[in-house]
């Protein structure tokens, strides 16, 4: 592949809180809002608490999910003082850091999350194709060698996109797990604080004109969701994930593998024609959302060498 | 046997309940007790009148811990008799209300046992939660329980301590006893943890029916872990936490922690040391629910405690 020259990314954004129980993110911003910028810094960064009554609370939300908000049509429909929350936080956060879709918005969002599942560090965002992103991905998963770091892609449109990472120019959300909600692990707080000194390195470099080669990287695509089995009336959940799939995440699931174990001793299986890689299993936040797991194909994707464009 | 062997003859059990749900984020005991109620099955037992019960069915509703105050600390006697008025907190006109159906506590009326069902984020494995070092009764069950569990290890955690023993949904009955399974997060359902309850639950009732059949068990020792000290994070001025359980700490109850021993670290990077004298046994490190309560981890000591043999009181 022909190298290629992008814009610098000059100004970046951290943000943390988007959910308000989701602590490693939400004292990752606490320290850095602390240490404040002196302005010699490379690149300008917003260090942005997303939510903060729902961090005060310790909350994944108020009335409505942060992170759910940042579609086309809830940015842009009417609010009023009893809108909830959430919806008036989404836009005044696109004023901050967007527009959204428009040349205002900034070159870098990182929304940091925690999520109860096995994950270890995935970088998930709408494209397969962002190779600023890829390029960061290829970054960490050179340099931190205890976590594993994987690139997630949501095939939606930027319209229908949801997320807050969606409103910068290159996103994603930085999600590391498993860590429950509402409690920081030491580790997984270390480990989001060098995915993001590792990004700003990264940024650092590409802005002052170092040529990054190109290669490949696996990206595991989403493909569907599996909900819990339910019983017909009630709707109650009848099955837990089953030991053999629990802590499995991204372990390539076959059809007839063990899936659910119910109260009864009964193993429910995987019915799919197609092996899939599995992700997010059992998080708690999900339960609501009719989410045990979630299923990826991989695949491997060539990226260029890239460079920034102000260099000649 | 010895013309000295101290038999207590003590109360048969008749009346047993099992809550769920005393917090409304613990699925483990919600997802049981709401499987029981739909079918007992599984949890008869001849002679012995058993209750599935949700003690807080709005935090259920909610999936959290509580909805105005946590109701495992809301059974103090203010609390029980405090008037019928409006305005009284959800969880105390929920505590009286649980005071009504299985107690009062205190009085003859009570039920015999209840068995309260927590799960906590802290990787504590299976533990028993007693509230007294004299009851002879849960002296016995828990060790007939640990036997039946082992090679699974089932610690006890004994709470007596004045200042931090606390009035919980349980202390309603004659014989409270906490069962608390962990690590699993808050609105989050684990298979092994689930049935890791289920067992536990399943070898105390078998204990009460031999009992209650007139079974005599005999003098016997368990190994408690006695709550000493409760230590909070390091926090600012402003109240906000500096530090977070050392990764050394981390998952390591039960484990002894000595003078000189990482405990916390700053954000930092800098370790903050263990400096007690003694060496301790840290439990409940890092549950998210204690971070309000100013809780990082509680230090514990070791002991053993002695029971008489036991038998059920002729009529």
């Amino acid at each position: 592949m022909k190298a290629v020259a992008m814009p610098t990314v000059s100004r970046v954004a951290v943000c943390g809180g988007t959910h308000g129980n989701e602590l490693a993110g939400v004292y990752l911003v606490r320290e850095r809002l602390k240490r404040r910028a002196d302005g010699t810094e490379p690149v300008s960064v917003v260090t942005v608490m997303s939510n903060p009554r729902a961090v005060q609370l310790c909350v994944r939300y108020v009335e409505t999910d942060l992170n759910r908000c940042f579609t086309r049509a809830t940015l842009s429909a009417p609010v009023s003082e009893t809108s909830p929350y959430e919806m008036i936080r989404s836009q005044e956060l696109n004023a901050l850091l967007g527009p959204k879709g428009s040349a205002q918005a900034v070159d870098l969002l990182c929304d940091l999350h925690n999520t109860t599942a096995n994950t270890g560090l995935c970088l998930i965002t709408y494209s397969d194709c962002d190779w600023i992103c890829l390029h960061i991905c290829k970054h960490l998963q050179r340099e931190m060698a205890s976590t594993p770091v994987r690139y997630v892609h949501f095939d939606i449109p930027l319209n229908e996109a949801y997320s807050l990472d969606s409103v910068g120019k290159h996103g994603f959300a930085m999600e590391i797990g498993p860590q429950p909600h509402s409690v920081v692990r030491s580790v997984i707080f270390s480990a989001m604080q060098e995915g993001v000194q590792l990004m700003m390195d990264w940024i650092c470099l590409f802005n002052s004109g170092t040529l990054f080669e190109g290669g490949w990287v696996d990206v595991y695509t989403m493909v569907k969701n599996i909900d819990y089995p339910r019983d017909s009336e009630t709707h109650v959940i009848t099955a837990a994930v089953h030991p053999n799939l629990q802590d499995r995440d991204f372990c390539l699931l076959h059809p007839g593998d063990p899936m659910f174990l119910s109260s009864s001793g009964e193993t429910l299986r995987y019915k799919g024609k197609e092996a899939l890689y599995p992700f997010f299993i059992n998080e708690g936040a999900y339960y609501e959302k009719g989410i045990a797991l979630s299923l990826a194909r991989k695949r491997r994707v060539e990226i260029p060498s890239v460079r920034s464009e102000t260099l000649r | 046997m010895s013309s000295r062997t101290n038999i207590s003859c003590l109360q048969e059990a008749a009346r047993v309940a099992i809550f769920g749900g005393t917090h409304g984020n613990e699925m483990s005991g919600i997802t049981l007790v709401n499987m029981w109620i739909q079918n007992s099955a599984e949890i008869e037992r001849n002679g012995l009148l058993i209750k599935p019960f949700i003690s807080n069915p709005r935090a259920v509703e909610k999936c959290s811990r509580y909805i105005d105050t946590d109701l495992n600390r809301a059974f103090t006697p203010e609390n029980l008799s405090a008037p019928d008025v409006e305005g009284l907190p959800y969880e105390v006109q929920r505590a009286k209300e649980i005071n009504r159906m299985f107690g009062p506590k205190g009085s003859a009326d009570a039920y015999d046992v209840i068995f309260d069902l927590h799960n906590t984020t802290s990787n504590m494995g299976s533990t028993l939660i007693l509230e007294s070092s004299t009851d002879l009764f849960n002296l016995q069950m828990v060790h007939y329980i640990k036997k039946a569990m082992a090679p699974h290890t089932c610690s006890v955690l004994l709470n007596e301590h004045p200042q931090l023993k606390y009035s919980t949904t349980r202390s309603v009955a004659k014989h409270p006893v906490g069962l608390e399974v962990g690590p699993q997060p808050q609105g989050v359902l684990r298979s092994n943890v689930f049935e890791s309850m289920r067992t536990i639950l399943k070898h105390a009732l078998d204990f009460i029916e031999l009992f209650n059949s007139g079974v005599t068990f005999p003098p016997c020792t368990v190994d408690v872990f006695r709550v000493q000290e409760r230590m909070d994070y390091p926090r600012d001025t402003n109240g906000n936490i500096t530090a977070m359980v050392h990764p050394h700490l981390q998952d390591c109850d039960w484990e002894p922690l000595n003078r000189g021993d990482p405990m916390f670290l700053t954000f930092d990077g800098r370790t903050v040391l263990y400096e007690g004298a003694n060496t301790v046994y840290p439990t409940f490190i890092n549950e998210a629910a204690y971070y309000e309560k100013q809780q990082a981890f509680m230090t514990t000591g070791r002991e053993i405690l002695a029971a008489n043999a036991i038998r059920k009181a002729c009529k």
